[in-house]
C-alpha cells in the first residue's frame, strides 16, 4: 500500500479531500438541513459496519446468512443490560463494547456450527430461522425471570461516556458547537474506518484467500489442505463480531432498544446492501449500505410534501411508498446489474517482479 | 524392497448397490511414477477420492509413509503430503492464477486472523514468501505471464498446468493426477510428460490416472489396471500391455 | 388443555395448509433452484382477494348459496394469483436465470416487499375478518372436537395434492416438469420447452397458494396484509424438512410441521415447567428444521446428491 502512495501525489490529494469532507460533514449537514440528517448519517455508518461484517460471511466466504441481525441484537442487548437501569449495572463502554464483540463472535460460532454441512439455500433458511428464534426469545424472556423486558425493550441505556465527557450532550469544543449526534458521528466514523481497514487486511491475507477458495470450490479447497469447517466458523465469528460491536453502539446512541428493531426485514436489508453493492467488494458494500440507508430517508422526506403539493393531503402511507420503492429498487438493480453496482474484480498483485 | 510410500490394502467401496471398488491393493514406491488405468467407470477416480479422504472406504485401509491415513479429515491429506488434481478441473475460477497457487501454500503456512489484522513482521515475511513461491511455481509450469488473469479465462491446457502448480504448492510427497492429459494434443502431451519427469526428478512421487496410452507407456514405471472395480493386472507397462485379461477389458487390442 | 387427539386434529388441518403452500415452493425450487420468497405473498393475496369477493357478493344480496359465493371468491383469487405468478416469473425471474445465484434471491425479496406494500395500500393495515358465510358444525370424536371446516380443509387439500401428483406423474406436462427438474439442458435437447414448464410450475403453485390462502383465512377467521410472511417461511421450512424439490417430501414436511407445531404449542408448558409458553410456538418450526438438517442435511425424503469429484 505504501508503494502506491509514494508514486501518486494525486492519490494523496484525493485522500486529503475525502478526509476533509468527512471531517466537516456533520457540521455542514446540520447547518444546511438540520440535526436529523446527522442522525441519518450515523445510521448509515452503523449499517456500513453491519454490511461489512456480513460481507465477510456472504461476500468472502460465500455463506448465505439471512439471520445476521441476530448478532446486532446480541451486541445491543448485552450493552443495554450492562449499562442501563434495567439491572442497575452501569459498566463503561470500553467493557461493554468489546464484550459485545466477543459474545457476538461466540454466537456466530454457535449459530454457524449446525449449518456447516448445508447446501447454500438450506443454509439461508436455517440462518433465517436462527434470526427469528433470537428475536422471539428476546421478545419473550420477560417471564418467569425478566431478562430482556420483553416487547417493551430496555430504556434509558447509557450513552458513550469517557470520564466526564458524554457523547450524548451538546457541548462547545474549541469554539465550535457540537451536538450529541455530531459527537457520535466522529466516534462512529473512527470505528467504521477501523473496521474497513480490518476488512481490507483480512481480504488480502492467508485467511481471506482461504475464504475465497471455499466460496469458489469447497472440495478443491479441502483438497488443498484448508480446514473448511474451522475457516467457515471463523467467517461466522468475525462477521458476527462486527455486528455485535455495531449493536452495542446502536444501543448507546438510540438509548432504547426493543426486539422489533431486530426483525427479519433488517437482516434482509443488510443482505440487500451487500448483494446490491457488490458482494465481496468492500467499496461496493459500503456504497450499498450508504445508498440503501440514504435513499429511503430521501424518499421519506420528499413523499409527504410531494403528496401535499399534488393532492393537498397525504393519501398514501409514506411508509408504504418508501418500502414499495425499496422493493422496486431491489428488483430493478438486480435486473440491470445482477453482480451488484460495484462488483469485485480480480485483484492485481502489486508485488512487482 | 524399500518400504512403500503409499500402500492400499483391500480397498472396497460401493455406492448404493454399485460396487465401485473391490479388494484393490497397490503399493507405490517413493520416486515411482505409478499409473492407474482401466476403462471408463472402472473405479479409478473413486480410488483417488478415497485416497484423499473425500469418501471413506467400506473396507480396507491406506498407509502413507507407514502410518494409516485418517479418512475423517479430508483436509489432512494435503498436510500429510498427498496432493491431487481433478478430472474435471477444479480451479478457483474467479481468483487469478497466482492466487490459485497461493491458496496451495495455505497448508504450509500459519498466519491467522491476528496476523492478518496486525500485519506484523512475521506475517509480512510469510506473505512475501507465499507470493514468491507461488510465482516460482507459475514460472515452472510456464504460466508466469498470465499470473493476474482470472483462472476461468485461461485456455484449457493452461488450466490443467495451473492445477498442477497449485498442487505442487502444497509441497506434496505424492502427487495424484486425475487424467492430466485429457483433451491435450500430441505436442501438449509431450510437454506434460517432460514436466512430470522433472517433477519426479525433484523428488515427488506421482500417481496418475490416464487414458493416453502413449503417455502411460513412456512415463510410468509401474501400472495397475482396474476393471469394474477390481485390479486385474499390475506391473511394468510393457508387461501389462501384453496381459490377455487387460486386452479383453479394453475390448480387444486397443492397447496396441 | 386439549387432548392429544385434539392437538393431532388441529395439527393435521394446519399441516395440510402448510403442505399446499410447501408444494409451490418445492416445485419452483426443484426446477429452477430459486427460493421464491414471494410465494407467501401469493397466499396473502389469495386470501384477501377471496375475502373481498365473498364480502362483495354477500353484501350484494344476490341470494346465492354460500358454496357458490365461496367458489366464486376462490376462482377469482386463483386467477389473480396465477396472473401475479406469471408476471413475477416473466418480469423478475426469467431474466436472471443465468445470473449469479444470489441475484434472483434478492429480486424475490424485492417482489415480496412490493406485493406486501401494494396489498397494504389496497386493503389497508387492519385485519379483515372472515364473513360468517358458512355455519360451522362441530362433531365430537373420541373426546375431541372436529369442525366440518377442518374436515373440508383436509379433504380438499388431499384432493388437490392427489390431483397434482396425477398431473406430475401421468401427464406429458408432468413428465416434462420432472425431466426439466432433473436436468434442464438435456430436457430441452429432448424438445422440452423449459420456459413453458417453468411457467406451469409457477401457475400450479400459485393456484394452490390461493386455495391455501382462503383456507387459512377461513380457519383463523382473519386475513391481513402481513400474513404471508410467517406462513411462507414455515411452509418453506416444511419443504426443506421434507427434502426440497421432492413433492412427496413437501406434503410430508407440511403435515409433520403442522402436527409438531400443534403438539409443541400444546405441551411446551408442561415440558418446561411453565418457563416457556405457547407464545414460543413459532420457533418450533425452526428448531425442528435445524435438528433435522443437522442429522439429515438433505431433508427427510431428499436425495443425497453426491458431487462427482
Amino acid at each position: 500500500m505504501s508503494a502506491a502512495f509514494d508514486r501518486k501525489p494525486l492519490v494523496w490529494a484525493g485522500v486529503t479531500l475525502v478526509a476533509f469532507a468527512l471531517a466537516v460533514l456533520p457540521i455542514a449537514l446540520a447547518a444546511a438541513f438540520g440535526q436529523t440528517w446527522v442522525r441519518v448519517v450515523n445510521l448509515a455508518l452503523l449499517y456500513v459496519m453491519l454490511a461489512l461484517g456480513l460481507n465477510i460471511v456472504v461476500g468472502f466466504a460465500g455463506l448465505l446468512d439471512l439471520g445476521y441481525i441476530a448478532f446486532y441484537a446480541v451486541g445491543a442487548y448485552l450493552y443495554a443490560l450492562l449499562a442501563s437501569p434495567h439491572f442497575g449495572v452501569h459498566l463503561p463502554f470500553w467493557v461493554t463494547l468489546p464484550l459485545g464483540f466477543l459474545v457476538a463472535a461466540f454466537f456466530g460460532v454457535l449459530l454457524g456450527a449446525p449449518t456447516l454441512k448445508l447446501r447454500g439455500d438450506y443454509l439461508a433458511i436455517v440462518t433465517l430461522g436462527f434470526g427469528e428464534i433470537i428475536r422471539i426469545f428476546l421478545n419473550n424472556l420477560d417471564a418467569p425471570v425478566n431478562i430482556t423486558n420483553g416487547p417493551q425493550g430496555i430504556n434509558l441505556v447509557d450513552p458513550l461516556k469517557l470520564g466526564g465527557f458524554s457523547f450524548a450532550t451538546r457541548e462547545t469544543i474549541l469554539g465550535v458547537d457540537f451536538s450529541g449526534p455530531q459527537k457520535y458521528y466522529y466516534a462512529l466514523l473512527a470505528l467504521t474506518l477501523a473496521i474497513i481497514v480490518l476488512n481490507v487486511r483480512l481480504q488480502d491475507s492467508r485467511i481471506g484467500r482461504a475464504w475465497e477458495a471455499i466460496r469458489e470450490d469447497e472440495i478443491a479447497a479441502r483438497a488443498m489442505g484448508i480446514n473448511t469447517r474451522n475457516i467457515k466458523l471463523l467467517a461466522f465469528a468475525m462477521g458476527a463480531s462486527f455486528g455485535g460491536l455495531a449493536g452495542g453502539l446502536f444501543a448507546s446512541i438510540q438509548g432504547f432498544i426493543s426486539p422489533e428493531s431486530f426483525n427479519v426485514l433488517e437482516s434482509i436489508m443488510v443482505v440487500s446492501m451487500v448483494v446490491l453493492g457488490g458482494m465481496g467488494n468492500i467499496a461496493g458494500v459500503i456504497l450499498g449500505a450508504v445508498l440503501l440507508t440514504g435513499l429511503p430517508e430521501v424518499i421519506r422526506f420528499t413523499v409527504v410534501p410531494a403528496q401535499q403539493a399534488l393532492f393537498g393531503e397525504v393519501i398514501v402511507d409514506p411508509e408504504a411508498i418508501r418500502m414499495l420503492l425499496f422493493g422496486l429498487a431491489l428488483i430493478l438493480v438486480m435486473l440491470m446489474r445482477p453482480a451488484g453496482l460495484w462488483p469485485a474484480t480480480v485483484r492485481k498483485r502489486e508485488f512487482a517482479r | 524392497m524399500n518400504a512403500p510410500l503409499l500402500s492400499a490394502k483391500g480397498i472396497a467401496k460401493s455406492f448404493g448397490g454399485v460396487q465401485a471398488l473391490s479388494d484393490v491393493s497397490i503399493a507405490i514406491q517413493p520416486g515411482d511414477i505409478y499409473g492407474l488405468i482401466g476403462p471408463n467407470g472402472a473405479g479409478k477416480t473413486t480410488f483417488f477420492n478415497l485416497l484423499t479422504s473425500l469418501y471413506r472406504p467400506d473396507a480396507g485401509s491406506f498407509e502413507f509413509e507407514g502410518r494409516a491415513l485418517d479418512t475423517n479429515a479430508p483436509h489432512e491429506a494435503a498436510g500429510r503430503g498427498i496432493a491431487r488434481t481433478f478430472q474435471n478441473i477444479r480451479l478457483f475460477a474467479n481468483m487469478s492464477a497466482l492466487e490459485n497457487v497461493m491458496v496451495g501454500r495455505h497448508v504450509r503456512t500459519r498466519a491467522g486472523v491476528l496476523g492478518a489484522v496486525l500485519r506484523d513482521r512475521r506475517t509480512l515475511a510469510e506473505e512475501r514468501a507465499i507470493h514468491e513461491r507461488a510465482f516460482e511455481l507459475l514460472e515452472f509450469v510456464g504460466l508466469a505471464a498470465r499470473r493476474d488473469e482470472p483462472s476461468r479465462n485461461l485456455p484449457y491446457g493452461d488450466q490443467r498446468r495451473l492445477e498442477i502448480a497449485r498442487a505442487l504448492a502444497t509441497e506434496p510427497k505424492l502427487l495424484a493426477l486425475d487424467e492430466p492429459a485429457a483433451g491435450m494434443n500430441a505436442t501438449e502431451t509431450g510437454d506434460l510428460k517432460k514436466l512430470l519427469e522433472i517433477i519426479r526428478a525433484k523428488g515427488v512421487t506421482l500417481l496418475l490416472i490416464e487414458h493416453d496410452v502413449k503417455l502411460v507407456m513412456g512415463l510410468c514405471d509401474r501400472v495397475a489396471v482396474l476393471d469394474y472395480g477390481c485390479k486385474i493386472a499390475e506391473g511394468p507397462p510393457a508387461e501389462v500391455q501384453r496381459n490377455p485379461a487387460v486386452i479383453e477389458a479394453y475390448l480387444g487390442g486397443a492397447l496396441a | 388443555m386439549d387432548t392429544l387427539l385434539q392437538q393431532l386434529i388441529n395439527g393435521i388441518t394446519l399441516g395440510s395448509i402448510y403442505a399446499l403452500v410447501a408444494l409451490g415452493y418445492t416445485m419452483v425450487y426443484g426446477i429452477i433452484g430459486l427460493i421464491n420468497f414471494a410465494h407467501g405473498e401469493l397466499v396473502m393475496v389469495g386470501a384477501l382477494t377471496a375475502l373481498s369477493v365473498i364480502k362483495a357478493l354477500t353484501v350484494a344480496g344476490l341470494g346465492l348459496p354460500p358454496a357458490a359465493i365461496m367458489m366464486a371468491g376462490l376462482l377469482v383469487a386463483m386467477l389473480l394469483c396465477m396472473l401475479l405468478a406469471y408476471t413475477m416469473e416473466r418480469v423478475a425471474y426469467r431474466p436472471l436465470r443465468n445470473a449469479p445465484r444470489l441475484a434472483p434471491l434478492i429480486t424475490a425479496i424485492g417482489v415480496s416487499i412490493v406485493l406486501q406494500n401494494i396489498a397494504m395500500m389496497f386493503w389497508g393495515r387492519s385485519y379483515f375478518s372472515f364473513p360468517g358465510v358458512i355455519s360451522v358444525t362441530v362433531y365430537s370424536v373420541g373426546g375431541a372436537a372436529v369442525t366440518d371446516l377442518q374436515i373440508l380443509i383436509v379433504l380438499l387439500a388431499a384432493a388437490l395434492m392427489a390431483g397434482l401428483l396425477l398431473i406430475v406423474h401421468r401427464t406429458r406436462l408432468g413428465l416434462a416438469m420432472r425431466a426439466t427438474a432433473e436436468n434442464s439442458s438435456v430436457a430441452s435437447l429432448m424438445g422440452v420447452d423449459a420456459n413453458r414448464v417453468i411457467v406451469a410450475a409457477f401457475l400450479l403453485g400459485a393456484a394452490l397458494a390461493a386455495v391455501a390462502g382462503l383456507m387459512v383465512s377461513a380457519y383463523y377467521g382473519i386475513a391481513h396484509y402481513y400474513m404471508g410472511f410467517m406462513l411462507g417461511l414455515k411452509a418453506f421450512t416444511a419443504a426443506v424438512l421434507g427434502g426440497i424439490g421432492n413433492l412427496a417430501g413437501a406434503m410430508l414436511g407440511g403435515l409433520l410441521l403442522g402436527v409438531i407445531e400443534s403438539l409443541g404449542a400444546g405441551y411446551i408448558g408442561d415440558l418446561t415447567g411453565d418457563v416457556l409458553g405457547s407464545n414460543y410456538q413459532d420457533v418450533f418450526a425452526f428448531f425442528v428444521l435445524i435438528i433435522v438438517l443437522t442429522i439429515r442435511p438433505s431433508g427427510l425424503l431428499g436425495e443425497r446428491v453426491s458431487e462427482r469429484a
